[in-house]
């Protein structure tokens, strides 16, 4: 008992509150180490075998993350059925999957996810090939940087939904406002990325490719690009969150179809169970986008070693 | 102002490069002048010199990586060269790599043979990552070679292995070289080396070619290392034998 009577000298030598307190703490911790001494020793008489685990292994882990967010449905679903929540305010999960499935056989459920998938893949595919067409000419060309980049710089400023009134007056409340509105927030992610992907290629590479006689296309297409992959899929991953936000906007100001037009018309008749099954929908759908751009990363990089797995 | 001129295609009696009042400055500052260098097909020299003389300077004017400003070189063809580092694409695996610059038919096949002779056969669809240091150097050999080059160029190329492994890399060299024989440029610090491989040894002082050294029947290895120190300002005297 060595530690306790340290701890009074501490208490003589500066008495004030705070030093009591950080005695305080001390002497717990104090305790704390005993009794972690006294298990190390009981462990050190037992066999290795009656060890108890207190790690958990890896699957029980990954068991408890998936556990926590169902017990918080489950929660949900037991406090609705209680009558805690008001179905005008939050319906009960199974009445959403029930609405789901109602929706789906006899409603314009699938129709409207279509319409919606479609808006975000034109949009995407629009403002993808703007942005790494643009950013693949200022990668390259100092003259096309000066040119190019402070104006794209300087829109890039905007944040782009402040753009919807004049997108509007454009192109009025249609398809291709939507679309527009999309391919508009795609474009910059992947411009920045695909440029800061070209310009961190190791220049010694570059150079080798010219040494082994490549001509300027096979050079960008053999050493510079592959380069800048891991760089433009991560501007991918970004561009998909962004594509799906500017889809939501856009749907929800003004649309005859699509998930937003579904979560605007249930609205007017207070139909909540509908508006939170598209919310549903929306989620599943940026996590189903994004475990495509993970999977692109690992097929596309995997020579990388922070992307593919052992090879 | 001259660039690199091509000499008439091949035959064995041209030599492999032909250097002729290279002047190479980066602005005022002159780094190489008046220097004149013949590298014979099948000869192999090796390039002694302080750090900073201009030896890698003269290696990648060989190389055309940088543009000259004066004189002229006249090579038969585009040189090859290893780097210190081994600059494989980590994206692609060996047989690619090794392709790199090869027109496509029969690609695969080339570099597969190329490996075969680097002691790497079989492992065509291997990752660069998967290499250790000696390997990466060997598969960057291969690529060198597959080119069918007439000046291979060699800037360190084994300044970053261990002890043993450029031992192997020695015996590999004389063999590749043996079969090929293009003329090769070494560029090196250790005078072991240039001893060890060169049938000609240059030392390179104030941006021009100061001693030259032939190994063939020229008194024992011994002897050339000392001359070889006292002329790159290690030993200030010659040590009796």
């Amino acid at each position: 008992m060595r530690q306790p009577s340290l701890i009074c000298v501490c208490r003589f030598v500066n008495g004030t509150v705070i030093s009591g307190l950080i005695v305080l703490s001390n002497l717990e911790q104090t305790a704390a180490t005993v009794e972690f001494d006294r298990l190390k020793y009981a462990e050190g008489l037992s066999s290795p075998a009656q060890r108890p685990d207190f790690r958990l292994g890896k699957r029980s882990l990954q068991l408890i993350s998936w556990l926590a967010p169902v017990a918080l449905v489950a929660v949900w679903e037991i406090l609705a059925q209680a009558g805690w929540l008001s179905p005008q305010v939050l319906p009960a999960p199974s009445k959403v999957a029930r609405t789901a499935i109602k929706l789906a056989t006899t409603g314009s459920l699938l129709n409207d996810l279509g319409v919606s998938l479609l808006r975000a893949a034109a949009g995407f595919a629009i403002g993808a090939s703007i942005g790494f067409a643009l950013g693949t000419f200022v990668g390259f060309s100092r003259i096309a940087e000066a040119a190019i980049d402070r104006s794209v710089q300087m829109i890039r400023a905007i944040p782009f939904l402040a753009l919807l009134p004049l997108v509007i007056v454009w192109l009025g409340v249609g398809e291709a406002e939507k679309i527009f509105l999309v391919a508009l927030g795609v474009t910059f992610p992947i411009y920045i990325n695909t440029i800061l992907g070209i310009r961190q290629v190791d220049p010694k590479l570059v150079e080798l490719g010219r040494i082994q006689g490549l001509n300027a296309l096979q050079l960008i297409r053999r050493v510079v690009l592959p380069g800048a992959l891991p760089s433009i899929l991560t501007g991918v991953r970004y561009a998909l969150a962004t594509a799906w936000l500017a889809l939501v906007v856009a749907e929800t100001i003004g649309a005859q179809s699509g998930i937003g037009f579904l979560a605007m018309d249930a609205r007017e008749f207070l139909r909540t169970d509908v508006i939170v099954l598209t919310i549903v929908i929306y989620a599943l759908i940026g996590i189903a986008a994004d475990a495509i751009a993970r999977w692109l990363e690992r097929r596309l990089l995997a020579w990388h070693p922070n992307y593919g797995g052992t090879r | 102002m001259t660039f690199h001129v091509p000499l008439p295609l091949s035959s064995p009696a041209l030599p492999a490069v032909v250097v002729t009042n290279l002047r190479r400055a980066y602005g005022d500052r002159v780094v190489i002048e008046n220097l004149n260098l013949r590298i014979e097909r099948g000869e192999f020299v090796a390039l002694l010199g302080e750090s900073g003389c201009g030896k890698t300077t003269l290696l990648r004017a060989l190389a055309g990586l940088d543009p000259i400003q004066g004189g002229r070189i006249a090579a038969p063809k585009r040189p090859a060269v290893v780097f210190q580092e081994h600059r494989l694409l980590p994206w692609d695996n060996l047989w690619r790599n090794v392709a790199l610059g090869l027109p496509a038919p029969d690609a695969r096949a080339q570099a597969g043979a190329a490996l075969v002779e680097v002691g790497l056969g079989g492992r065509l669809d291997d990752w660069p990552r998967n290499l250790s240091g000696g390997q990466a150097q060997r598969v960057a050999l291969a690529r060198a070679l597959v080119q069918q080059p007439e000046l291979l160029l060699l800037d360190e190329p084994f300044a970053a292995l261990d002890a043993l492994t450029r031992i192997r890399m020695h015996e590999l060299v004389r063999e590749l070289v043996a079969n090929h024989r293009p003329g090769v440029l070494l560029v090196t610090h250790d005078v072991d080396e240039a001893i060890a491989l060169a049938d000609r040894i240059l030392v390179m002082r104030d941006g021009t070619i100061a001693f030259e050294h032939r190994t063939n029947g020229n008194g024992p290895a011994s002897m050339a290392r000392t001359d070889l120190l006292a002329e790159l300002g290690v030993l200030t005297s010659h040590v009796p034998a």
